[in-house]
């Protein structure tokens, strides 16, 4: 019995090992996405270039400039001379902002007790725009209220925000979970699905039947090295987000751990499913990448907040184990709470497993047909 | 009784594959299944194997019925589907070694079986499955079928695709298995391969048109063979054809093989007739029947 099983996985271990594709999906695809998406793919603006027009060029504009100037955000490259040159230098697409400081800056401010900036932004990229925006006004804000500072105002509301789990704001602290989801459930649920329906391609699944190898034993043979090498993976991302982008695991490693080993299996009994419906290796990897991949990026909340989505769309991310999954590891890397807080997301995520496998284990097919 | 059929039918929506199939075949028997593609071989290989329930009828092999009993049957045959089925990106060494874990045993235990094949593609063992040429994956796709010792071995058009010095050496395989008292059952489109088996059943349509040994095939045929041959093969075909009483007309080596369905016929009168179609370098002469005739024969009448 045993003997059988580690033959087959023996067999499952060389399909992967000699296969050239299967290498790079497995072990080159982790580590090029949390790159990617840690340094290129950002919310966050570094060096955004702006260009001034100051109408005023008194001591107070000179005073924000520098402040502007001296924060990593901005970078100030030109100086505009009219409002007609502002549309030429977007065009020209390098600067994204340009800051128009009005006449008699100086002198509004200690007369009138207000002075004007505007801020204008290239708004091709919308979210880039309102970032900059926000940006400018909050260093703006801070400069008032060093004036205020020295004058006593009588009454004012003051926000103070703190941004808890995050507090730098990091975007990479929200991808690594999500790449690290993403991944899993690519390698889990594509690569075995295509490695069964290979299996039925190449005409070996036929000899496979015509052998007292049992179903199940074939089931659990091709998706057990899938279990190892995903578990690899996950260990890979891990490290990758704390040693170069220093996202922490503030909650219990052990926990993490087993909800990963969930998902994985949740992933697999997903790819195994697939793989009954599918006759083909292409059919397989469609299914897997346009019924898999997109809601897992898309729906899952990792790019785009559940929250603000349409309700018909926030009803169907329910059934995206990537959802509960991504809670689970943003729960337990960036919170750091523990499984009284989880116990939910990990039921939903087990009775999936255990519906996939149901379904699997009915739809396999000991014949042909 | 090693394979037992019993009025076996089977259709895909609306082909019918299999119409009607009774055969019998016994213990140690090298039994083939002589038919073009298509004539339903391979479907009835899939039926005894277990791959497939038939619509009608029931089968038994080893001793086992084919529904109830599939588990004992998979445990105890060796399959070689039509197409080359083992892991291509496995050695043959792997291979091999693969698919006798997978049946409880190991290589050691029934090397006695396979040496013969087996020592042919040792010297390849580290190569892997999809580089070998196609004489040798056939040797150690059988190789891989026998490794666990089964009573009846299925054998799917095997030398479909392999040259012909192989071909020969494959059929000597088979019948020093057939003296290790397996049961063969093997299915080929060459009618030459015919005349190798003990018996044989020529199955076109789904149908089984005769079975017997291919000796009593050849003599209990009626009808007389011409060889036919000119100068042009094609024009020729197209003139026997056309000729009175014409009824299988096809090429055959270097010859055109004729029949008549006429009693009266007279080749003197056939010669005369491609002489004034100006036909140089003429030959006609009484053949002996190939199962190739018989079967071209058979096939045309059952199709009117």
């Amino acid at each position: 019995m045993f003997k059988r099983f580690k033959g087959f996985v023996n067999k499952e271990f060389y399909h992967i090992f000699r296969d050239k594709r299967s290498m790079i999906i497995l072990f080159g695809m982790p580590i090029v996405q949390i790159l990617l998406f840690g340094f290129a793919i950002t919310n966050e603006i570094n060096n955004v270039e702006v260009a001034i027009l100051d109408k005023s060029a008194d001591s107070e504009t000179e005073v924000i400039i520098n402040k502007i100037n001296a924060s990593p955000y901005f970078n100030i490259e030109s100086e505009v001379q009219s409002e007609k040159e502002i549309g030429e230098v977007f065009r020209k697409g390098k600067v994204k902002a340009v800051l128009v400081f009005e006449k008699d800056f100086a002198n509004n401010l200690q007369v009138l007790n207000q002075a004007n900036v505007q801020v204008i932004t290239d708004a091709t990229d919308p979210n880039t725009a309102n970032t900059i925006s926000n940006y400018v006004q909050s260093i703006l804000q801070h400069h008032s209220e060093e004036i205020n500072l020295q004058n006593e105002v009588p009454y004012k509301v003051e926000v103070r925000s703190q941004m808890f789990y995050n507090p730098e704001l990091k975007s990479v602290f929200n991808f690594v979970p999500g790449v690290m989801t993403v991944i899993l459930m690519l390698v889990s649920a594509m690569m075995t699905s295509i490695s069964i329906t290979r299996e039925k391609e190449q005409g070996t699944m036929e000899i496979l039947l015509v052998s007292p190898l049992k179903p199940i034993q074939v089931v659990v043979g091709k998706v057990f090295p899938y279990i190892f090498l995903s578990v690899i993976n996950a260990v890979i991302i891990l490290l990758l987000g704390f040693v170069v982008f220093q996202v922490p695991v503030e909650g219990s490693l052990v926990l993490l751990a087993l909800e990963s080993v969930l998902f994985i299996i949740t992933a697999l009994s997903l790819g195994v499913l697939i793989s009954t419906i599918a006759a083909t290796q292409q059919a397989a990897l469609m299914i897997s990448l346009m019924g898999l991949m997109l809601p897992v990026i898309l729906l899952s909340g990792f790019i785009f907040p559940i929250s603000s989505m349409p309700v018909p769309l926030q009803v169907l991310s329910n059934i995206i184990p990537a959802k509960w999954f991504i809670i689970i590891l943003k729960g337990i890397m960036l919170k750091g709470v523990g499984i009284a807080f989880l116990w939910k997301e990990t039921l939903v995520l087990i009775a999936m497993a255990l519906v996939f496998i149901g379904i699997s284990v009915k739809k396999y097919k000991i014949r042909l047909e | 009784m090693s394979i037992s059929i019993k009025n076996i039918s089977k259709s895909y929506k609306k082909l019918k594959a299999l119409d009607d199939v009774s055969l019998e075949i016994e213990q140690g028997e090298l039994f083939g299944l002589i038919g073009p593609d298509g004539a339903g071989k391979t479907t009835l290989f899939r039926i005894l194997t277990t791959l497939l329930f038939a619509d009608e009828g029931t089968a038994s092999v080893a001793g086992y019925d084919v529904v109830k009993e599939y588990k004992s049957i998979r445990r105890s045959v060796g399959y070689m589907p039509g197409k080359f089925s083992l892991y291509q990106d496995l050695s043959v060494e792997e291979n091999l070694n693969f698919f006798a874990t997978i049946f409880g045993t190991t290589i050691e235990e029934n090397y006695d079986l396979i040496k013969d094949i087996y020592l042919q593609i040792e010297p390849f063992k580290d190569r892997r499955a999809g580089k070998l040429s196609g004489g040798m994956k056939q040797k150690l796709a059988l190789s891989c079928a026998l490794i666990h010792k089964p009573k009846v071995l299925f054998l799917d058009e095997p030398t479909t695709g392999v040259d012909p010095v192989s071909r020969k050496e494959f059929w000597e395989m088979l019948k020093r298995l057939r003296e290790k008292g397996i049961s063969i059952l093997v299915s080929t489109p060459y009618m030459d391969e015919a005349a190798l088996c003990d018996r044989i059943a020529l199955i076109q349509g789904g149908k089984i048109l005769r079975v017997d040994t291919p000796e009593n095939i050849i003599e209990k045929h009626p009808k007389q063979i011409y060889n036919v041959r000119s100068r042009e093969t094609y024009r020729l075909i197209q003139d026997l054809k056309d000729y009175p009483g014409s009824e299988n007309v096809f090429a055959f080596g270097e010859f055109i093989h004729f029949t008549s369905s006429e009693e009266t016929f007279e080749p003197q009168e056939l010669q005369e007739y491609l002489l004034e179609k100006k036909h140089e370098e003429l030959e006609i002469y009484p053949a002996n029947a190939s199962v190739e005739d018989v079967f071209m024969d058979l096939a045309s009448s059952s199709e009117t």
